[in-house]
């Protein structure tokens, strides 16, 4: 059967299988090919005692498995990794720690460091809702602008970034507007959106829509809609409408009221990112001192 | 030596004795570790099995395929760390079966979503997610607000994840229907019950409608998204593992 028989062109010994007058020549893999299997094979094992590799029945080392002679775990890789990160942070963190809000924007390295912080929080956590740009949604605020549910100093907006607006924590910024449909007519209704339109329009309205809107409205709204931000009550004289300022949708609203929520942050960001992002949304714009 | 492989090849006994041998090694080495599993899982308090209503959530996540473009999987990396929040652990997805650590993130990873937003907004984003989103690829799942959840059969999938292991209990199991419409509305008379049976229960109507459908259900469980293990009290022990 086997007839090994050298290659007369090629001086190389045939497998000596043959197959319809085809012969095959027996060459050798390629020595660099044979060198890196086995140096492969010689990492492996080097790597499987270096590293955390192997399970072991006892439950003994880490997991159930080889510790790895080196010890390395992804968990202290990580931490490493932090260390850098944080001592480069370090620097103006701990002044940024005890600096008060005025101190920081004082001081233009600080200043930069909580805008360059905010900015980057900004967008993992808050675009999503506002906006990359900030300029929010229908439903969800524009923070460029000067018209601020809650107010716009700094202060108020940590407050309102820590807490959240009708959240789930005590501290929580809260309001809710009544349903006006259970206690109005359709009609009367109507009436009250004219009015409450006539603020930014100056446009006509029905005298019952004037009386209506002071005895139920004004409270929160002021009586030349204002608004009240203690309240978190919308300034309606402003002509910028939270969820649409056509007549029909101030109708829908004052029959049955959306209410907006925003998470509240303490529990998911550490206090000195909410610092930086009040810093950095008070720049966008609308920003107030006092 | 180098043609002493013709011995085995010309002997199908001794062919078969070395193919199951060969197969052995690389099965006991696959299979061996499967019975250390529990090894792997942290002692992480807080995690418990889904309601549910969060189960039928899981089952429209399935559906839909939303494993296909989202992981739910925070790497132990500095910037996904930096990004989403604590790493995931594996006691955190040990009643997910199939788990939906994913592999691929076209939209961003979910792991650590729940209660970062609003029910309105993840309702608003589900109909169209450029409506808040405009630079989003995500495409729209608005039926999922037109279409009743389904319920009649959530405790057969509850029986069947017990099977598997994961720790329903029989009552958990008979109150199943009765909870899951507890927990996706507003005060409901169930709520009491319902959180007897489950810790850390988010029970509302999630999607403002008045019947209870895939939104609610999906809604329920995206907002309960890594939130349920006590991971301030988690400390990797460092020490003891890497042996400084």
């Amino acid at each position: 059967m086997s007839n090994i028989e050298k290659d007369e062109h090629t001086g190389v010994e045939t497998t000596g299988h043959e197959w319809d007058g085809i012969k095959e020549l027996n060459n050798p893999a390629p020595r660099w090919w044979l060198g890196v299997l086995i140096i492969t094979i010689i990492w492996a094992i080097g790597y499987s005692v270096i590293y955390p590799s192997w399970p072991t029945l006892s439950g003994d080392g880490e997991r159930g498995g080889t510790v790895g002679s080196i010890g390395w775990t992804q968990y202290d890789e990580l931490a490493d990794s932090q260390v850098e990160i944080f001592e480069r942070r370090a620097q103006y963190l701990s002044r940024f720690e005890s600096a008060s809000f005025e101190d920081v924007q004082a001081d233009p390295g600080l200043y930069a460091f909580a805008l360059a912080g905010g900015a980057s929080a900004f967008k993992d956590n808050c675009a999503t809702c506002h906006g990359t740009g900030g300029t929010g949604a229908p439903g969800y605020p524009n923070l460029l602008d000067d018209d601020w549910l809650w107010g716009g100093t700094i202060e108020d907006i940590h407050q309102t970034i820590r807490f959240g607006v009708r959240a789930d924590h005590d501290e929580t910024r809260f309001s809710e507007m009544p349903a006006f449909a259970d206690i109005y007519s359709s009609e009367e209704i109507a009436d009250i959106a004219d009015y409450a339109l006539s603020f930014s329009t100056g446009g006509s309205y029905p005298v019952r829509g004037k009386e209506l809107y002071d005895e139920q409205c004004a409270l929160c709204h002021a009586d030349n809609g204002t608004g009240d931000r203690f309240q978190g009550a919308p300034n309606l004289a402003d002509a910028i409408w939270f969820y649409g300022g056509s007549k029909a949708e101030l109708v829908a609203q004052i029959r049955r009221p959306k209410h907006g929520m925003m998470p509240n942050w303490d529990s998911r960001l550490d206090a000195n990112t909410l610092r930086q992002l009040a810093i950095f949304v008070h720049s966008l714009g609308g920003g107030e001192t006092e | 030596m180098f043609n002493s492989h013709k011995a085995v090849e010309k002997n199908s006994i001794l062919m078969l004795i070395f193919v199951v041998i060969t197969i052995s090694i690389g099965g006991i080495i696959e299979i061996v570790p499967l019975f250390r599993m529990e090894t792997t899982i942290e002692p992480v308090k807080g995690v418990r099995p889904y309601t549910p209503l969060e189960l039928a959530g899981y089952n429209v996540y399935l559906r839909e395929g939303c494993y296909g473009c989202h992981s739910q999987q925070v790497r132990p990396l500095r910037d996904e760390v930096e990004r989403y929040g604590h790493y995931s652990l594996a006691a955190e997805s040990m009643y997910d079966h199939p788990f939906q650590w994913g592999s691929k993130r076209t939209g961003p990873d979910l792991a650590r979503l729940g209660g970062k937003y609003s029910d309105d907004w993840h309702v608003a984003h589900m109909i169209k997610p450029q409506s808040l989103v405009p630079e989003s690829i995500m495409p729209g799942y608005a039926h999922l607000v037109n279409k009743g959840v389904k319920l009649e059969d959530i405790a057969d999938h509850m029986i069947a994840l017990r099977m598997v292991g994961v720790p329903y209990t029989d009552e958990q199991i008979e109150n199943a229907y009765a909870d899951a419409l507890a927990q996706a509305a507003n005060d409901s008379d169930g709520l009491d019950g319902l959180m007897s049976r489950y810790n850390k229960v988010n029970a509302r109507n999630f999607d403002g409608q008045s019947t209870t459908t895939e939104m609610d259900a999906l809604v329920a469980y995206l907002q309960v998204l890594g939130t349920l293990a006590d991971l301030q009290d988690y400390k990797h022990d460092g020490t003891q593992r890497s042996g400084r």
